[in-house]
């Protein structure tokens, strides 16, 4: 570790855009994006869950209101939810006396409501979709074996949902990571906020974005990777023969 | 009716930038996604290599990043360009960015590798033995290409364009953050001017949901289309 | 022996789908041990027969007895419901079903689908049901495919692991949904054999079939029912030797 930084300290010396405070700025940037990206899907899919088992109810005030949520969340752009929940509290009359202040002095807060949301209603499509792809005869055993819903949905659906929907899924996270990339539009200092940044500092988009778009395919292609192997392990049993 | 305090007219135009934008877009996407298709598919190892490099690129680095890099370094790139061309030839030009362009060339660039994927795998999906009855029935390749191979690929890359065509107009929006004046930009400025952000976010909203509505209904009707004669294996 | 409550009573049970009634007041005792063939052609509703007797299929009349314990329904605008859905599925865990595509879960190993049930239906603490599990796939031959994941499976190995998990419920009676009509026929015998096995040791079985060898060899009862109806019954030496409807010996005349 020594030695690497004393080999790139010369070359960090010479060039004037990737200093160490500029190379900071993109550090900050990473910690907030993955904090951001993070938050919202683990909300975003605890909430899916009891949404898509809801969704696909028989109870028409239960399923229609769910099913009007998600296509309004898909059927618009993020960036229009990040506005909405951005300008939407902080134009409020009064809201900086009341408790709510702080959901609108950082903007973080805004943003994660609007990312959750999002996610939380592609999430729910995902499961949904899975969920009504488990073979009926597969239900209908447990059923047989006295087994009631909820442990039904416990031990047979939701676990083979869960699988058949991890490469969707897979999709979803990288998707929700270079959505997220718009963050900077409400001054959150994210990834993409400082390569923007550190262009407008030098006038150098090049070297700015290009070097953000590395680490942003460094994430994707982890990520991708992580969900390769998990698929490996949790789709072993529908591949026949071996 | 809504008063709209005056932003009116141009959120209409706004509509219509959105609307254009997307289409051109789209047009662009397709022209890509075949040709990054047919690289793929076809025996050169070159051809196969960018094609894949290009589909690699866009799908790990996000729109937004994509669109600043090719509109703020675009300019630059191409400025650097006539530069040399200059100096070189004695040519003297110059051509200036405009955020429009740039806007169609990033959204159809991006939009051409997921369309490259899902060409290359409707292209597989056709059974060799239905271009090759084409061929015992003295058709030309291209005559074959129009009339066999093109309906049935169509067959099956359908729902993957529709998908792709809902997220290219979602997509748009991003220009807006580069300072083109689509929909969301005037949405956005009008919110700032008059601090009512429902007045002008919701009819944008709906904006997209109704181009998305009416998508997915000529989606419906066009997989009928395209499904004749397939409807059992389905 | 006569004071034991008798495992699985049907009286008089009707069904119908929409406006067709598909079961028209059928009837059954199977007696400890009985082994009940329910013969008939596709649509005489014998399958559906064996599917309301667990209430996979909700019957509009008749009772359900399971080991004297009758269940227990409610009247309805739109028909009847069970009225305690736990003792539904308390007397669903006493008759294990055999299905026609074996269902078994595709997302565990054979060994946990055979365990699964009586796990978390029957809270039989896992080291045992992992030890009985195991000896009932020794008993079907599968041992060595504890592991395996049932697409990893031929379908009579399906079909006997499922066979393994209805026996590791300890049912009362066992009910059998045509088990070898999905299989291809080189594999059809192994799953007879456990069968045969299963009846000799004086398990209590209902086994809806197309197998006529089978009803012969094997059943103490045959009943061959037609448009919802039991339209012969009885030993079945007489009834599939010397069948005395007309319909029943049509269903029996080879076809050629």
């Amino acid at each position: 570790m020594q030695q690497w930084l004393t080999e790139i300290a010369p070359w960090l010396a010479q060039n004037d855009i990737f200093t160490p405070a500029t190379l900071a700025q993109y550090w900050q940037g990473l910690v907030n994006t993955v904090q951001l990206v993070f938050i919202s899907l683990l909300v975003g899919v605890v909430l899916a869950v009891p949404l898509a088992i809801a969704r696909g109810s028989r109870w028409p005030w239960l399923k229609w209101p769910i099913w009007f949520y998600t296509y309004i969340f898909r059927g618009t752009p993020l960036l229009i939810q990040l506005y909405l929940a951005y300008y939407g509290f902080a134009f409020i009359p009064g809201i900086q006396e009341t408790w709510l202040w702080f959901f609108i002095d950082d903007p973080t807060y805004p943003a994660l409501l609007a990312f959750t949301l999002n996610t939380a209603a592609y999430t729910t499509e995902i499961f949904r979709g899975a969920i009504k792809a488990t073979p009926r005869g597969e239900i209908e055993a447990a059923r047989a074996y006295g087994m009631s819903k909820v442990l039904a949905y416990r031990r047979i659906i939701l676990p083979s949902a869960f699988r058949r929907a991890l490469p969707a899924y897979g999709n979803e996270v990288i998707f929700m990571l270079h959505a997220s990339a718009i963050a900077s539009v409400v001054t959150i200092m994210d990834l993409t906020g400082a390569a923007y940044y550190v262009y407008a500092r030098f006038y150098s988009p090049f070297p700015a974005f290009i070097f953000v778009a590395l680490v942003y395919m460094a994430l994707s292609f982890g990520i991708q990777g992580i969900f390769r192997q998990l698929e490996k392990r949790m789709l072993r049993h529908l591949r026949s023969g071996s | 009716m809504i008063d709209f305090q005056g932003y009116g007219p141009r959120l209409l135009d706004g509509a219509l930038l959105t609307f254009e934008l997307a289409v051109l877009s789209l047009i662009l996407a397709v022209a890509l996604g075949l040709l990054a298709a047919s690289a793929k598919l076809s025996g050169s190892r070159l051809a196969h290599g960018v094609a894949t490099f290009y589909t690699t690129v866009v799908r790990g680095v996000p729109d937004l990043v994509l669109m600043m890099l090719l509109f703020y370094g675009g300019q630059i790139g191409v400025n650097m360009l006539t530069d040399q061309l200059y100096y070189a030839f004695d040519i003297d030009i110059f051509i200036n960015i405009n955020a429009f362009v740039a806007g169609v060339v990033t959204i159809g660039f991006i939009f051409g590798a997921y369309m490259s994927e899902t060409f290359r795998g409707a292209f597989l999906a056709v059974e060799e033995g239905q271009m090759e009855a084409a061929r015992a029935y003295g058709m030309s390749g291209w005559l074959a290409f129009r009339r066999i191979r093109f309906p049935l690929m169509m067959r099956h890359a359908l729902p993957g364009l529709g998908n792709n065509w809902m997220v290219l107009l979602k997509t748009t929006a991003l220009v807006s953050i580069i300072g083109l004046t689509d929909m969301v930009r005037v949405a956005a400025e009008a919110t700032k001017a008059t601090h009512e952000p429902f007045l002008f976010m919701i009819p944008v909203a709906l904006g997209y949901l109704a181009i998305t509505s009416v998508s997915e209904l000529v989606m419906l009707w066009l997989r009928k289309r395209y499904d004749t004669g397939f409807e059992e294996q389905d | 022996m006569a004071d034991q409550p008798i495992p699985l009573v049907i009286n008089d049970l009707h069904k119908r789908f929409g406006d067709n009634p598909v079961l028209k007041g059928l009837s059954l005792e199977a007696h400890q041990g009985d082994v009940i063939s329910l013969i008939g052609a596709s649509g005489s509703g014998k399958s559906t027969f064996l599917r309301c007797m667990n209430l996979l299929e909700r019957p509009d009349a008749g009772e359900i007895l399971v080991h004297g314990e009758q269940i227990r329904f409610r009247q309805l605008r739109n028909g009847r419901v069970p009225a305690d859905w736990k003792q539904v599925e308390r007397i669903r865990a006493k008759l294990s079903m055999v299905f026609q595509n074996f269902n078994l879960w595709a997302h565990l190993t054979l060994l946990q689908n055979v365990t699964e049930a009586p796990i978390h239906v029957l809270g039989v603490p896992r080291r045992e049901a992992r030890e009985r599990g195991m000896a009932l796939l020794e008993r079907v031959g599968l041992a060595e495919r504890a592991d395996y994941f049932p697409a990893q499976l031929s379908g009579g190995q399906q079909q006997r692991g499922a066979i393994a998990r209805a026996l590791a419920m300890e049912p009362e009676v066992m009910l059998f949904d045509e088990p070898t009509s999905a299989l291809d026929p080189e594999l059809v015998g192994g799953v007879l054999r456990v069968m045969r096995e299963l009846a000799e040791e004086g398990r209590t079985m209902i086994v809806v079939t197309h197998e006529m060898d089978f009803a012969r060899d094997v059943s103490n009862q045959v009943m061959f029912l037609h448009q919802g109806r039991v339209e012969e019954a009885g030993k079945p030496q007489d009834v599939l030797n010397q069948p005395s409807s007309e319909r029943l010996k049509q269903f029996l005349a080879p076809n050629f």
